[in-house]
């Protein structure tokens, strides 16, 4: 253990004077984490990247649930800003001064088409350069309808069985059946995480698999230069050597991951959780990434085909797992398949962390410290024939 | 060298092959203590192999190598702890100081801190590098290099240290500074193990010369004893001002000389061994009242050695 502690020391001294290390451990995932929550993370980051205008044309009880309390409740969430257009040519004037990103339209006589259980549309109209925004100004319309027609459908369907009582009075009752969906959605929903704090952990965990390397990788570079026969020569195990390069990894993915948590915390509000569990998925989370990244330096002949297969792997696998987008949310064979990613676990060990307590990041812990033992197994055995060859 | 003096390494019988080619066949050796072996051979031969397996960092398919009686393998960790070992190629930091380098591998064969300041400083000195310690080794010169890494493999004070060319690629000046170090640590009871292809360093640096070729070792002795294997004989040529007749005469009086002829004003003599029959040559040809004004020794080498064992020069 003394000569391993001794190789990890060495090579953390060598690593503290490479420039490359700071570039890869908190320049880069830092600016991609940054862009990546201006660019998709306005939504729920409670600026004001979408902003909307309503044309309430219909001025009837529906639309009135529209413009008095979807909208607001979405603008108190943080997500949007929402401002009163008196006319569709006002809202156009509004859009094409880039003033909006798009604005709903709630034409004339729709309160009374819904409530005679008739077909009614809201319309959106967006920026053609904000699709994002008009993408999302569509969902909110289309989550408001897709409610109404529920109702429709439920007006129309007791109209049609002889009911003879008031259409309206129909439509209110069926609007106040409780929605048992949503009942079930509401925890899922809290087990998101925001935007900024998604990509914060998800540049975060795809460069760890980038800066794990450094320890691992420099045993080729060891063997290139000679000092790997040096090390060996001593009175020292290969097993020792092994290790060393281990705790480099470790030491260097940790204390870098720690630097990114904080780091996203202060400069992007990034809110990451309760430490004690963002502690486990980090630590868990590196083992893992450098017991991947040690079976494909194992495999290598030279530091730099190790550089490439690594990179080669860390990106397939942090787009799988979700690191550049939810793949999760996607659902279907991709959301089962991203599972073999340790950068999936650990933004699900993040987003169940937001939604529970701290143990609830033991299942996802669990599984990056399995994805760590596999891979740490796999890697001793070769890594043992590289060093004695 | 008497065979009292202890033997620090003994290799039995070593072997390695890597796929079909056999890089080691049945080479064995011993070095006693303050005795300098040179493993000499063309690149290729196996010399590196040899070096490899005695440091105990590549497994031998079959043989021994024992280090002051203890096996040397690369599962044990204690024996090394007694070679000095000095690969190929300069094995260091670039990135860290030469001091920085020295503690590290100091510390790494199990000096304690006080120990290690101590051993640091020393080597330094012997390698000339005291002032420029806290330099960092990727500013150092090729030759600066080359003595650090020398001096990495005297840290722990090895009973042998086993040199793997260290002068490859180094220029002529650094090359007699490492040769003339290599000599003083010999001189001090160092057992040591050179691998070499210049034939002048082996000539001057070897109590005793291995020949190596296409993993064999083909012959074994002192440098006298290699070239008596070729029944060659050593050359005196003498430019006189005298009576030339006359002092080839009384050359060839002296017992050791075994022909002479007398060439325009040279004398050439033919001898067992030149460098020992020299001076009793002079002092005969002074006697004679024959002045000597120049001397031209030409004695068979290594290098001829090597032609004649193995067909091949020794640089190719």
């Amino acid at each position: 253990m003394r000569a391993a502690l001794l190789i990890a020391a060495k090579d953390l001294r060598q690593r503290l004077r490479d420039w490359s290390v700071l570039v890869f451990t908190l320049v880069l995932p830092l600016g991609l984490g940054l862009v990546f929550s201006l660019v998709l993370g306005g939504v729920t980051s409670g600026d004001d990247v979408f902003r909307y205008a309503v044309v309430n044309e219909d001025g009837g009880p529906v639309a009135a649930v529209f413009t008095d309390r979807v909208l607001p409740a979405a603008a108190e969430g943080g997500a949007i800003t929402v401002r009163t257009a008196a006319s569709r040519d006002e809202a156009l004037r509004l859009v094409g001064s880039g003033e909006v990103t798009a604005f709903f339209v709630l034409p004339a006589g729709f309160s009374a088409r819904v409530e005679a259980g008739q077909a009614a549309a809201v319309e959106v109209v967006g920026d053609v350069d904000a699709p994002l925004g008009t993408g999302v100004a569509r969902s909110l319309a289309g989550s408001f309808t897709e409610r109404l027609t529920s109702v429709r459908v439920a007006v129309a369907a007791a109209l049609r069985s002889g009911s003879t009582r008031d259409p309206a009075a129909l439509a209110a009752e069926a609007a106040a059946v409780p929605d048992r969906l949503r009942a079930v959605e509401e925890p899922a929903s809290r087990r998101e995480l925001d935007a900024t704090t998604y990509y914060a952990a998800g540049m975060s965990v795809f460069f760890l698999f980038f800066t794990v390397q450094f320890g691992v990788t420099s045993l080729l570079d060891e063997r290139r230069s000679g000092t790997l026969a040096r090390l060996l020569a001593s009175p020292v195990r290969p097993s020792s050597v092994l290790l060393g390069k281990l705790i480099t990894s470790v030491v260097v993915g940790t204390a870098g991951t720690a630097v990114l948590v904080a780091a996203t915390t202060v400069l992007m509000g990034a809110r990451w959780g309760h430490p004690l569990g963002v502690a486990v998925l980090v630590l868990t989370g590196v083992l893992a990434a450098t017991g991947t990244v040690a079976v494909v330096a194992s495999l290598a002949r030279t530091s730099e085909q190790a550089g490439a297969w690594q990179a080669v792997v860390a990106i397939s696998l942090g787009a799988l797992g979700g690191a550049f987008f939810p793949v999760a949310q996607v659902g279907g064979p991709l959301a089962a398949i991203s599972l073999v990613s340790p950068h999936r676990w650990f933004l699900r060990g993040l987003a169940d962390l937001a939604g529970g307590d701290v143990l609830a990041v033991l299942p996802a812990a669990g599984a990056l410290t399995a994805f760590a033992l596999v891979a740490f197994g796999v890697a001793a055995l070769l890594g043992r024939r590289e060093v004695r060859r | 060298m008497t065979t009292d003096t202890p033997r620090v390494l003994s290799c039995r019988g070593l072997r390695k092959r890597f796929d079909d080619v056999t890089a080691v066949d049945d080479v064995s050796f011993t070095i006693a203590a303050g005795e300098t072996y040179g493993l000499l051979g063309p690149n290729g031969a196996g010399k590196t192999t040899i070096i490899s397996m005695v440091a105990g960092i590549l497994r031998s398919d079959a043989g021994q190598v024992l280090v002051e009686g203890v096996p040397v393998s690369t599962r044990t960790t204690e024996p090394k702890g007694r070679i000095g070992y000095v690969p190929q190629e300069p094995a260091l930091y670039p990135d860290l100081t030469g001091r920085e380098n020295l503690r590290f591998f100091a510390r790494l064969q199990g000096l304690s801190r006080d120990a290690t300041a101590r051993r640091v400083a020393h080597v330094l000195d012997v390698v000339g590098l005291a002032d420029r310690a806290d330099d960092r080794v990727g500013h150092y010169s090729g030759g600066m290099r080359q003595r650090l890494h020398l001096g990495v493999g005297l840290l722990h004070e090895p009973a042998l240290l086993v040199l793997d060319e260290p002068t490859a690629g180094v220029d002529p000046q650094s090359r007699n500074a490492i040769v003339d170090d290599i000599r003083d640590l010999a001189r001090g009871g160092l057992a040591i193990l050179y691998t070499t292809h210049y034939m002048e360093e082996a000539e001057r640096l070897c109590d005793r010369v291995g020949v190596i070729d296409a993993g064999r070792l083909v012959a074994e002795g002192t440098r006298r004893e290699l070239v008596a294997l070729l029944a060659e004989k050593d050359r005196i040529s003498l430019s006189v001002d005298g009576d030339l007749a006359r002092a080839e005469e009384a050359a060839k009086r002296i017992p050791s000389v075994l022909g002479a002829a007398a060439r325009g004003n040279d004398l050439d003599l033919l001898v067992h061994d030149a460098r020992q029959c020299l001076p009793g040559v002079l002092s005969t040809l002074a006697e004679e009242d024959v002045h000597v004004r120049a001397v031209e020794v030409d004695e068979p080498d290594l290098e001829t050695v090597f032609l004649h064992l193995t067909g091949r020069a020794l640089r190719g």
